[in-house]
């Protein structure tokens, strides 16, 4: 009998475990006499499930997790025989976490052998190129605008806007630069895609080059991300083999090549004036704006610095139409977010859903309420740089504006969810040490005043003139915010801002106690 | 220059920087070969990057100063880096940290001891299984006090 499983080998997977389960299952399908295949998939972003271990059977792909080594053999039997196993979830695509999901960006991932073409077009993907390949350059930028496409790492700037003015540049030379420096805490969803469909990625990449008349591509991608690259450096090779990167791609005429650099451990390199430099091969530090990076970017040359989501949506908006992606979301905020579950929270994952869900759907309804049981006390939106939330801001729609209304961001869509155990002085203190420990340095205002910031914030947990020091932290922040560089300085402020106005009681709690 | 009287770890600087075509712009890629070579980027390498790369040596020492990975001084043969960031916060790293350093008996900056090197790191993109750490290339999700422990113990071999 021939069996075919799935086994991620998505880094979050293998974390808890996802190698030693296929192994297990390999070792046990030979003591059975079994034709077993294992396809290493990336991962379905059901992260609290994982390793989620799913069988390919005749009414599709069925799931079953989380899976230990020490089930292998008892798995492979109840599969055998037809019989039911505790661990199993039913069909995977009816799970409601995953059903209740409109995935566009990460359609495929999960779903296919990241690393094999022709899954790959199996499953939809090269159909945005090849659209692409007929198509002019402009109207090429035309549809990602009209798509409605912004930013996805964060900033929210429409990319048919960026990638326009790139087009209009009279430049031999013009780059096409992926930000994959996923530095936030509480987003995963660049390493996901990266690892799941890396393909899709490089597509993205690809038309962008058509589109603005590049030749070359980098990925900068973070060195903590190892598995990401390894998988990214072997979907390039792929894909050249096939034809679709490199010289004349398919007898078009068009050159398109793509690199991978590394990053070393700085943060502020996902601040893009900052990831050019340090892909020039220099210390990661901010340039001053104008100009632009679209006109004077990578070694001079007009670049687009786009973030691995909004490139990897690309293929879909060319496939199926600017139309069809902007009939989801909300407002200005068009299409789909890769929303990130994370930290204090019982079901973690990746949910995909057009803008304009709210807070408390994605906490509650897909998340399950916080991990420990505990009272929900605060989430933060959109990574370090980003507000904390309080519960009565749980039904906000996650919109660009919508939160920016009420002092809060978007960011990269991740959602970082702390219990009632949570202080939020110490939060506050935090934000303003990590801004310390990676500004760049470059302007006095993030350099000093993070460091300031934390010492007086350390005054205010040890009681001392806790009024006139959290007034003294006020005027910091307004000058952080409007004198910094860049958004490491220029939005440090806002966590520690959202933290004193939502919680102002965890800043005299620290007053009483320092008192007593 | 007799390449005889040069010390081995400026030969593996002349191979590497050989391999990027002596790019300036390779020199973090340079870098990271470097210290997975030899575990470090020791100083006595900076006058060898600067000349086949054709910078000067303080461009050189300012890129191996500002980036975290980067060491200039040998570490222990596991590194043992437990992330710091709020996700993981959320799940208790703070106590988890202090609680493993303590048995070392050591703080968390590039403290190293018994052949183990701890480095804080700000997120390893694993914020749905915090905590996280990464020990040697292993990275561990819901990490705890026996798993890290484990996984020490399976690095040092």
């Amino acid at each position: 009998m021939s069996m075919i499983l799935y086994v991620p080998d998505d880094a979050a997977a293998l974390s808890v475990g996802a190698e030693r389960v296929a192994k297990a299952l390999a070792a046990a399908a030979v003591g059975r006499g079994l034709n077993l295949t294992i396809v290493r998939n990336g991962s379905r972003g059901l992260l609290w499930l994982e390793p989620l271990v799913e069988w390919d059977g005749p009414d599709g792909r069925m799931a079953f997790g989380p899976v230990t080594p020490d089930q292998a053999g008892a798995l492979l039997d109840a599969i055998q025989a037809g019989t039911e196993h505790p661990l199993a979830l039913g069909p995977t695509e009816e799970i409601d976490y995953l059903k209740n999901q409109e995935r566009l960006t990460f359609a495929r991932v999960g779903v296919i052998d990241p690393l094999s073409v022709k899954d790959y077009e199996a499953h939809g993907g090269l159909e945005g190129l090849k659209v692409a390949l007929i198509m002019t350059d402009e109207t090429i930028c035309e549809a990602v605008l009209q798509a409605g496409l912004r930013g996805r790492g964060g900033a929210g700037f429409p990319a048919g806007i960026k990638w326009h003015t790139v087009r209009k540049q009279d430049a031999a030379e013009k780059y096409i630069c992926c930000n994959a420096d996923e530095g936030d805490s509480g987003t995963f969803a660049d390493r996901m895609l990266m690892e799941g469909d890396p393909f899709t990625l490089l597509e993205g990449m690809a038309i962008a080059g058509l589109a603005t008349g590049a030749r070359h591509g980098i990925v900068y991608i973070r060195s903590e991300y190892p598995h990401a690259i390894s998988k990214m450096a072997r979907a390039i090779e792929a894909l050249g083999e096939a034809g679709w990167l490199g010289a004349n791609i398919r007898g078009s005429g068009k050159d398109f090549q793509i690199s991978i650099r590394r990053g070393a451990g700085a943060y502020i390199c996902g601040e893009e004036s900052s990831m050019l430099n340090s892909i020039e091969g220099r210390r990661g530090t901010v340039r001053s704006k104008p100009p632009i990076p679209a006109i004077r970017g990578l070694f001079g040359k007009p670049t687009v610095v786009n973030n691995v989501l909004t490139l990897a949506t690309v293929p879909v908006i060319l496939a199926k139409g600017a139309e069809f992606y902007r009939e989801f979301g909300m407002g200005r905020s068009r299409g789909t977010q890769a929303f990130q579950l994370a930290g204090n929270i019982r079901r973690g994952g990746l949910v995909e859903k057009a803008f304009g869900v709210t807070i408390r759907e994605l906490i509650e309804t897909f998340g399950g309420g916080t991990a420990t049981g505990r009272p929900f006390r605060s989430a933060q939106l959109g990574g370090p740089l980003g507000a904390y939330v309080s519960e009565e801001m749980l039904d906000l729609p996650m919109d660009y504006e919508a939160l920016a209304e009420n002092n809060a961001m978007l960011g990269h869509g991740g959602i970082t969810v702390f219990d009632e155990t949570v202080d939020m002085a110490e939060m506050a203190r935090f934000a303003f040490q990590f801004c310390a420990e990676e500004s760049c340095g470059k302007c006095t205002p993030c350099r000093i005043g993070a460091v300031r910031g934390r010492e007086t914030v350390e005054k205010i947990l040890r009681g001392e003139n806790v009024a006139r020091n959290i007034a003294l932290v006020g005027d910091l922040c307004e000058l952080m915010t409007d004198g910094s560089l860049c958004a490491m300085g220029g939005l440090t402020p806002v966590p520690v801002l959202s933290a004193i106005r939502l919680f102002p009681e965890d800043f005299e709690r620290a007053s009483v106690l320092a008192a007593e | 220059m007799p390449v005889t009287a040069e010390r081995p770890e400026t030969l593996d600087v002349r191979t590497l920087c050989a391999a990027y075509g002596n790019q300036a712009p390779m020199l973090l890629e340079v870098l990271h070969d470097l210290q997975e070579k030899i575990g470090y980027v020791p100083e006595a390498c900076v006058p060898a990057l600067a000349e086949c790369l054709n910078l000067s040596k303080a461009e050189v020492h300012g890129v191996v100063s500002f980036y975290h990975d980067f060491r200039t001084a040998p570490g222990g043969r596991v590194t043992v880096r437990i992330c710091q960031a709020e996700a993981c916060r959320s799940m208790g790293a703070e106590a988890l940290t202090e609680q493993i350093l303590s048995r070392y008996g050591v703080s968390l900056s590039e403290a190293t001891v018994a052949g183990i090197t701890f480095e804080p790191v700000y997120c390893l993109g694993n914020c749905a299984l915090a905590p996280a750490a990464m020990v040697g290339s292993e990275l561990i999700g819901r990490a705890d006090g026996p798993s890290l422990d484990a996984a020490i113990e399976e690095a040092g071999r």
